[in-house]
C-alpha cells in the first residue's frame, strides 16, 4: 500500500542511523524520457523518496528555477497524465521508492479529484504535496485518496505556529514537509539553529516524520539539515542540472548531474549519525 | 444550489460564495489570511475606522460621485433612461482608491509598513501608491512587462508618487503574472507586508472586504436613484475583469429582487477567437489565486492568457462572489469585443464629453440594447468606474493615429 512505501522508506533510513534524501525533479523537463532517465539516477544514487514535480502554468509558490523548469516542462507539452504515466513506468521496475507528486491545485481539480486519486493509486503514486491545497480545503481530495491508501503530504513553515500546527496535522500522513524559509523554492538557505524549535514542535505535534526543505542546495547544508530533521529535501539545486542540459542540447548530462548531486547529498546526510 | 435567505450572507465562515470562493494559498500565508479576517472583524466592529475612512472619502477622495443623467445617450438610443455613477470623478480616475484606502488603513491597523500590490491597467497600482504616499508607507506594485509598456502615463505616475514599480516578465507579463509575483513576495516578507488586492479575486476574506470596500458605490447609487427618480433602476451594469466594480455597484441591490444586474466581460477579438478575458462566458470552475472561480483553462488545467484591448480586464479569472451570482441566476454576463469598446469610447465622448475608461466602454456598448429592450419608461445605472484619460496614447494607436 502506498504510505507503507513511505513509511518503510523512513524506517530503512532509521535502522541505518540516517535521515532520509528527498529529491525533486520536475516531470517532462525537458523530455519525459529524460525525466524517466533522472528519475533512475536520482534512485540509484541514494535518493530515498522522489517528488515528481507537475508542471502549472502559474505556480504561485516557486523561484525562478521551478517556474524554468513549469515552463519547459509546458513546452514539451506535459500534461498532469503524462506525469502519471512516468510514474507508472518507474513503478513497472521499482516496487520500494515511493514516488510524490508535488504541483498545484488546478490541474488536479481539472481532471476530477476521483479520476486523479484512482489514476495515481494506478502509476503507483504514494501522495501528493498540492502547494495550493490547505487544510480547510483537501477535505475533498483527502476523501477520495482514503480510498487508495494515498498520502495528504502538508506543508507547515516558519510562520506555522502550535495551534495551526494541530491543524496541519490532522489528516496528514506520510511525513510532514516543513518549508524552512518563508519565500519561493530555491530562496537563500534558513539557519538550522532558528528553525530547529518549530521542526521539534511539528514533530510533536504531528507524530510524522519532519522532511526539511527550501534554499538547500549543497552537501554541507543537507548535513546541518539532517541534523535536526528526519529527512531533507533538494529541488532547484536538481532542476538546475535540467536546465543544463537542456540549454547545452546535451540531455543525458540531466540524468548525470543529478546523479552525481544525489550522490553527494545522500553522502553528506548518511554523514550525521541520527540516535 | 444552496441559496440563503439574505445574499448579505455570504461568503460563509469557510469564505465561500455556494461552491466558489475559499482559501487556496500555500500554507505560509494561511496565518496571515487568518489574521486578516480577525483583523478585518475587529474593524468592521471599530467606529474609530468607519469615521476614518468615512472622513477621507469624503475630503480626499471626493464621494459621494455624483449620478448624472447622461441625456444625449439617452436620446440617441431613444430607450431608458441612462445614468452613470460617475466613480471616474474620483482622486486617481477611478474606483480603484475606494478599495485601497480601505485596505492601507486596515495594513496600518495591524501595524504593516509595507504595502505591495498588483496592477494590470496601472490605475489600482496609481491608487495603491497614492494612499501610501498620504500615509508615508513603502509601496512595491508589481506589473506585467507588457503592461508596463502598454500603460507608461501611469508608470509614471506610480513612480512620482514614490513607488517602485517591478516589471514581471514570467508568463506573458500580464496582470495574472503580477499577481503571481506579488504572492511570492508576501509569501517572502511575511512579517512586514501587507498584500492590497486590487479585485473582489484571491483568498478569503479578500473578496469580501474588497467587496465591502465598493460597495460605497452601490449604496450611494441606490440613495441617489430613489432621490432623482423616486424609484429603483431596472436595471445595474458595470463591466467586470476581476469585477470590483460591478460588485461595489451590485451588492447593495442584491435584494432588490426587481433589479436586473449585468456584468459585461471582455470578448477581445471574440470569444469563438479565443482571445478573449470571459471567464464566465468562455471558461470553466477551477483553482487560482486562492479562490475557486471560472477560468480560461485548458483540459490539462493550465491557465490560458486572457486577451483584452483594455489592460484593466486581461484576467483570466473572476472574482468567486460573480460566478455564484451567475449560476444562482441573480446576475447576467454579457460580453463586449476591443472593436465594441472602441465605438463605444468614442460615442461617449462625443455624446457626453466623458471620455471614459477602455473598461466602462465596454458596459457602455451593451447598454444601448438594453436601453431599447426596457423602452422610455425603463432606468438604468451604468458605472462609469474609470476615466479614459490613461488609455488615449492606446486609443489614438488603435485608430491609425500618430501622436
Amino acid at each position: 500500500m502506498p504510505t507503507e512505501r513511505i513509511t518503510a522508506a523512513f524506517d530503512r533510513a532509521k535502522a541505518e542511523k540516517r535521515a532520509v534524501l528527498v529529491s525533486y525533479l520536475m516531470a517532462g523537463d525537458p523530455d519525459l524520457e529524460t525525466s524517466y532517465q533522472a528519475l533512475c539516477a536520482l534512485r540509484d544514487n541514494g535518493a530515498d523518496i522522489i517528488e515528481l514535480g507537475a508542471p502549472f502554468t502559474d505556480p504561485m509558490a516557486d523561484g525562478p528555477a521551478i517556474q524554468r523548469a513549469g515552463l519547459r516542462a509546458l513546452a514539451a507539452k506535459t500534461k498532469l497524465t503524462d506525469v502519471l504515466a512516468l510514474a507508472a513506468r518507474f513503478r513497472e521496475t521499482d516496487q520500494t521508492t515511493p514516488l510524490i507528486i508535488m504541483g498545484y491545485a488546478n490541474p488536479v481539480h481539472s481532471m476530477g479529484y476521483g479520476a486523479f486519486a484512482e489514476a495515481a493509486h494506478g502509476a503507483g503514486v504514494d501522495g501528493t504535496i498540492i502547494v495550493d491545497l490547505p487544510p480547510e480545503e483537501d477535505e475533498p481530495l483527502r476523501d477520495e485518496y482514503a480510498k487508495y491508501g494515498l498520502s495528504v503530504i502538508r506543508l507547515a513553515t516558519p510562520t506555522t505556529h502550535e495551534a495551526r500546527m494541530k491543524k496541519v496535522a490532522e489528516g496528514a500522513s506520510g511525513f510532514l514537509y516543513f518549508v524552512s524559509v518563508t519565500g519561493v523554492t530555491g530562496a537563500g538557505s534558513a539557519d538550522p539553529t532558528v528553525i530547529a524549535g518549530n521542526i521539534e514542535m511539528a514533530r510533536r505535534v504531528s507524530g510524522l516524520p519532519v522532511c526539511v526543505g527550501f534554499g538547500v542546495k549543497t552537501g554541507a547544508q543537507a548535513a546541518e539539515m539532517a541534523k535536526i530533521a528526519d529527512g531533507v529535501v533538494v529541488g532547484s539545486a536538481f532542476v538546475e542540472h535540467a536546465e543544463a542540459a537542456h540549454e547545452s542540447g546535451d540531455l543525458a548530462r540531466a540524468p548525470q548531474g543529478m546523479g552525481a548531486l544525489a550522490k553527494e547529498l545522500s553522502k553528506a546526510i548518511a554523514g550525521v549519525a541520527k540516535p | 444550489m444552496d441559496v440563503r435567505n439574505t445574499w448579505d450572507q455570504w461568503p460563509d465562515m469557510n469564505g465561500r460564495f455556494g461552491e466558489f470562493g475559499g482559501r487556496y494559498v500555500a500554507e505560509t500565508l494561511m496565518p496571515l489570511i487568518l489574521e486578516l479576517e480577525a483583523e478585518y472583524r475587529r474593524a468592521q466592529k471599530d467606529p474609530a475606522f468607519k469615521a476614518e475612512m468615512d472622513d477621507l472619502w469624503t475630503h480626499y477622495v471626493g464621494r459621494p460621485s455624483p449620478l448624472y443623467f447622461a441625456e444625449r445617450l439617452t436620446e440617441h438610443f431613444g430607450g431608458a433612461k441612462i445614468y452613470f455613477k460617475r466613480d471616474e470623478l474620483n482622486h486617481t480616475g477611478a474606483h480603484k482608491i475606494n478599495n485601497c484606502l480601505g485596505q492601507v488603513l486596515l495594513a496600518r491597523r495591524m501595524g504593516k509598513t509595507r504595502i505591495i500590490a498588483e496592477t494590470g491597467a496601472g490605475q489600482h497600482g496609481v491608487a495603491t501608491a497614492t494612499i501610501c504616499a498620504r500615509f508615508g508607507l513603502e509601496c512595491v506594485v508589481f506589473m506585467g512587462e507588457t503592461d508596463v509598456e502598454r500603460q507608461k502615463p501611469n508608470v509614471f505616475r506610480m513612480r512620482l508618487l514614490g513607488a517602485k514599480i517591478v516589471p514581471v516578465s514570467s508568463g506573458t507579463g500580464t496582470l495574472k503574472d503580477a499577481m503571481n509575483e506579488a504572492l511570492r513576495d508576501w509569501v517572502t516578507n511575511v512579517d512586514n507586508t501587507f498584500y492590497c488586492i486590487g479585485t473582489v479575486a484571491g483568498p478569503h476574506p479578500y473578496p469580501e472586504l474588497v467587496r465591502d470596500f465598493q460597495s460605497i458605490i452601490g449604496k450611494e447609487a441606490r440613495e441617489q436613484i430613489l432621490e432623482r427618480e423616486g424609484r429603483l433602476p431596472d436595471v445595474i451594469m458595470a463591466c467586470i475583469g476581476g469585477g470590483s466594480n460591478a460588485i461595489g455597484l451590485f451588492h447593495p441591490f442584491l435584494e432588490d429582487e426587481s433589479v436586473r444586474m449585468i456584468g459585461v466581460e471582455a470578448a477581445g477579438h471574440g470569444i469563438e477567437t479565443g482571445e478573449h478575458a470571459a471567464a464566465l462566458n468562455g471558461g470553466r470552475p477551477g483553482i487560482l489565486h486562492g479562490n475557486r472561480t471560472y477560468l480560461l483553462q485548458t483540459d490539462d488545467g493550465q491557465i490560458l492568457d486572457a486577451h483584452s484591448i483594455s489592460a484593466g480586464l486581461d484576467y483570466p479569472g473572476i472574482g468567486p462572489e460573480h460566478a455564484f451570482l451567475r449560476d444562482t441566476g441573480r446576475a447576467e454576463y454579457l460580453s463586449t469585443t476591443d472593436k465594441e469598446a472602441l465605438e463605444a469610447f468614442q460615442l461617449c465622448t462625443k455624446l457626453e464629453g466623458i471620455i471614459p475608461a477602455l473598461e466602462p466602454s465596454h458596459a457602455l456598448a451593451r447598454v444601448g440594447e438594453v436601453a431599447q429592450e426596457l423602452g422610455k419608461d425603463g432606468l438604468i445605472i451604468l458605472n462609469m468606474c474609470g476615466r479614459g484619460d490613461k488609455d488615449v496614447f492606446s486609443v489614438a494607436k488603435h485608430l491609425g493615429v500618430d501622436m
